[in-house]
C-alpha cells in the first residue's frame, strides 16, 4: 500500500470529503437533457465518462474484428471462393448441354416432323459422327453403313436441302462427300425460270452454278431445286439460294449459297429412293437471311480458286445409275444426263 | 488522543498553541449557530446575511488548528446546514469543507487571536465560501450564481464583525 506523507493526509482527507459531497450532489441532481427529460447527474456524469471508452473500445474490437475477417480469417472465404468456382463450373457445363440437348432436340423434332410428312418415302436417319481429317476435302462420316442398307451415291439430305452424296460405304459407317466439296455436283435448277444448270463446290461455303447462260435472266436471292436428271436426288429439293450474278459470256457466274446447313450438320437423311419429297420451303426471309450471311462467309473465306466443276454428280453417277431410281423418275429424267455442255439445260 | 487535548505546534519562529474546549461546546456551538441560522431570518430578515455556521466552522478551525478535524468539522455544520435549506445536500457542505481545511490550515502557522487578524480571516472566508457556493452552483446545477457584488462585500465585513465579537465569546468556552 502506498504510504502517504502526514502532511498531505489531510489533504487527501479533504480530496475524499469535497469528492464525496461533489458525488452526493450528483446524485441529487437532476440534469435537464437536451429532449427536455430530466435524469441524474450522476448517471449523466458515469455515462459521459464512459461512453467515449465503450466507444473507443468499439471502435477498436470493429476494426480488429474487420482486420481479422477480411485479411488473416480468409481461409474459409477461400474454401467458399472454390466451392462456389467449382459449382459455377459444373452450372456452366450443365447450362451448355442442356443448350445443346435443346438444339438436338429441335433439330431432332424437325427431322422427325419432316419423316413424318414423308412417311411414304423411304429414308434413313444417321447422324454425324465425324469429318474429314484434311481441309482440301469436303466431307463427313455417318454412324450408318451396308448393314443399314447404304450404298453408294445415295443421297444425302437434311430437312432443309441437298447435303451431299455418300461415295465410300464401310459396315457400319458411311463417308458423305459434301456440296461445298470441289468434286461435288448436283442437277439443279433454278426454281422460277426452271433453267438448268449443275451446281457443283468450289472448296469454300458457297456454290457455284456454272452453266447459265449470258443472256439467260437471274435474279439475286432466286431459288435453286435438284432437277433429278443427276439420278441421286429426286425433283425440287432445295440446293440453295442465288446470292449473286455476275455477267459473262457464255456463262454468268453465279454463286448459290446452300439450303442445308453444312457447316452445322449433325443428323442427315439418307435417300436410297429417288421418290420426290415436299421440301420445307423458305420463306423470303430465311433466303436472304442465309443469303447474306452466305456472302459474309464468302467474303471471310476469300478463297482465290474458283475452279469449274469437275464433275457433277449426274456425270459421276452416270456410268452407275441408282438401282433405287423409280421409273417414272427415269422417265422424266433424260437417259444421258451431262450438265457440263449448256445445251443439257431443259428448255 | 483526545480531541480536547491541548498540545503545542512548535516550528523554527513561531510558538502557536493549540486550544482544547470544555466537552460538548463545540456540539452544543454548532446546534446553536443551526438554529439562530434558521430562526433569525424570520424575524429579522436582514440577518439573513449572517453565516453562523461558517462563523462557528471559522473559529474552531483556527482554534484546533488541525486540518483534518476542521475539514470533518466543516463538513458535519456544512451538510447539517444544507439539510435545513432546500439546497441539495453538499452545496455549502463542501464548501464549509474547504473552509475548515483552510482555516486550521491557517491556524496553525499564523496567530489568529488578535481580533484584526479574526475580522480580516472571518471576512475572507466569507467571500471564499462565496465563491466555492457559486462554482458549485454553475458546475453543477447551472445556477448562474453573482461571484461577487457589493451585497456580498457588505456581507463579509459584518460577518467579519460579528465573528470578531463571537470569538470573543467562544474563547470563554476553552479550557484555561
Amino acid at each position: 500500500m502506498v504510504a502517504i506523507p502526514s502532511r498531505h493526509k489531510s489533504l487527501v482527507l479533504l480530496a475524499a470529503v469535497v469528492l464525496a459531497q461533489v458525488l452526493a450532489l450528483a446524485v441529487q441532481i437532476k440534469a435537464t437533457d437536451s429532449q427536455g427529460d430530466k435524469q441524474s447527474l450522476i448517471r449523466g456524469w458515469t455515462v459521459g465518462a464512459v461512453s467515449p471508452f465503450e466507444r473507443a473500445g468499439a471502435w477498436g474490437v470493429d476494426k480488429i474484428r474487420g482486420t481479422w475477417r477480411h485479411y488473416f480469417a480468409l481461409s474459409a472465404t477461400a474454401r467458399e471462393n472454390d466451392k462456389l468456382r467449382q459449382e459455377n463450373n459444373d452450372l456452366k457445363l450443365k447450362l451448355n448441354e442442356l443448350q445443346t440437348k435443346a438444339e438436338e432436340a429441335g433439330r431432332l423434332a424437325a427431322l422427325l416432323h419432316f419423316r413424318e410428312a414423308h412417311q411414304d418415302v423411304k429414308m434413313i436417319p444417321a447422324r454425324v459422327i465425324g469429318t474429314s481429317a484434311d481441309t482440301s476435302s469436303e466431307v463427313i462420316y455417318v454412324d450408318r453403313g451396308a448393314r443399314d442398307g447404304l450404298k453408294r451415291n445415295m443421297g444425302v439430305i437434311t430437312p432443309d436441302g441437298v447435303v451431299g452424296k455418300v461415295i465410300e460405304v464401310y459396315g457400319d459407317t458411311a463417308q458423305v462427300l459434301l456440296l461445298t466439296d470441289k468434286d461435288s455436283g448436283v442437277g439443279a435448277m433454278l426454281a422460277d425460270s426452271r433453267i438448268q444448270s449443275p451446281v457443283g463446290g468450289m472448296g469454300e461455303p458457297l456454290l457455284n452454278m456454272k452453266y447459265v447462260a449470258g443472256d439467260d435472266e437471274v435474279k439475286v436471292g432466286e431459288n435453286v431445286v435438284t432437277s433429278g436428271m443427276d439420278r441421286i436426288f429426286p425433283k425440287d429439293l432445295p440446293v440453295g439460294t442465288v446470292v449473286s450474278v455476275k455477267p459473262g459470256m457464255p456463262f454468268k457466274q453465279i454463286r448459290v449459297s446452300p439450303a442445308a446447313k453444312l457447316e452445322r450438320l449433325e443428323e442427315v437423311l439418307i435417300l436410297p429412293t429417288l421418290e420426290p419429297l415436299q421440301m420445307k420451303v423458305a420463306t423470303e426471309t430465311d433466303t436472304a437471311q442465309r443469303a447474306a450471311e452466305s456472302a459474309a462467309e464468302n467474303t471471310a473465306a476469300k478463297k482465290p480458286a474458283e475452279k469449274p466443276i469437275e464433275k457433277p454428280i449426274g456425270e459421276r453417277t452416270k456410268s452407275k445409275p441408282a438401282k433405287e431410281v423409280p421409273a417414272k423418275t427415269q422417265e422424266k429424267t433424260p437417259e444421258k444426263t451431262n450438265p457440263t455442255p449448256p445445251t443439257d439445260h431443259p428448255q | 488522543m483526545n480531541v480536547n487535548d491541548a498540545f503545542d505546534i512548535r516550528s523554527a519562529e513561531t510558538h502557536i498553541e493549540v486550544y482544547k474546549f470544555r466537552g460538548g461546546s463545540i456540539v452544543i456551538a454548532t446546534v446553536v449557530a443551526l438554529i439562530l441560522q434558521a430562526l433569525l431570518p424570520v424575524y429579522l430578515p436582514r440577518t439573513a446575511m449572517m453565516d453562523f455556521p461558517l462563523l462557528i466552522t471559522v473559529y474552531f478551525g483556527l482554534s484546533r488548528r488541525n486540518p483534518s478535524t476542521g475539514l470533518l468539522l466543516g463538513t458535519v455544520i456544512g451538510l447539517l446546514q444544507d439539510s435545513l435549506s432546500k439546497a441539495p445536500l453538499g452545496l455549502y457542505g463542501i464548501a464549509k469543507t474547504v473552509i475548515g481545511y483552510l482555516a486550521s490550515s491557517i491556524g496553525a502557522r499564523l496567530d489568529t487571536e488578535h481580533p484584526a487578524a479574526r475580522f480580516a480571516l472571518t471576512a475572507m472566508f466569507f467571500v471564499v465560501q462565496q465563491f466555492i457556493v457559486v462554482l458549485t452552483e454553475r458546475l453543477l446545477l447551472a445556477k448562474p450564481g453573482t461571484w461577487f457584488n457589493m451585497h456580498l462585500a457588505i456581507a463579509a465585513g459584518v460577518n467579519g464583525v460579528v465573528g470578531m465579537f463571537l470569538f470573543i465569546l467562544l474563547d470563554r468556552l476553552r479550557k484555561s
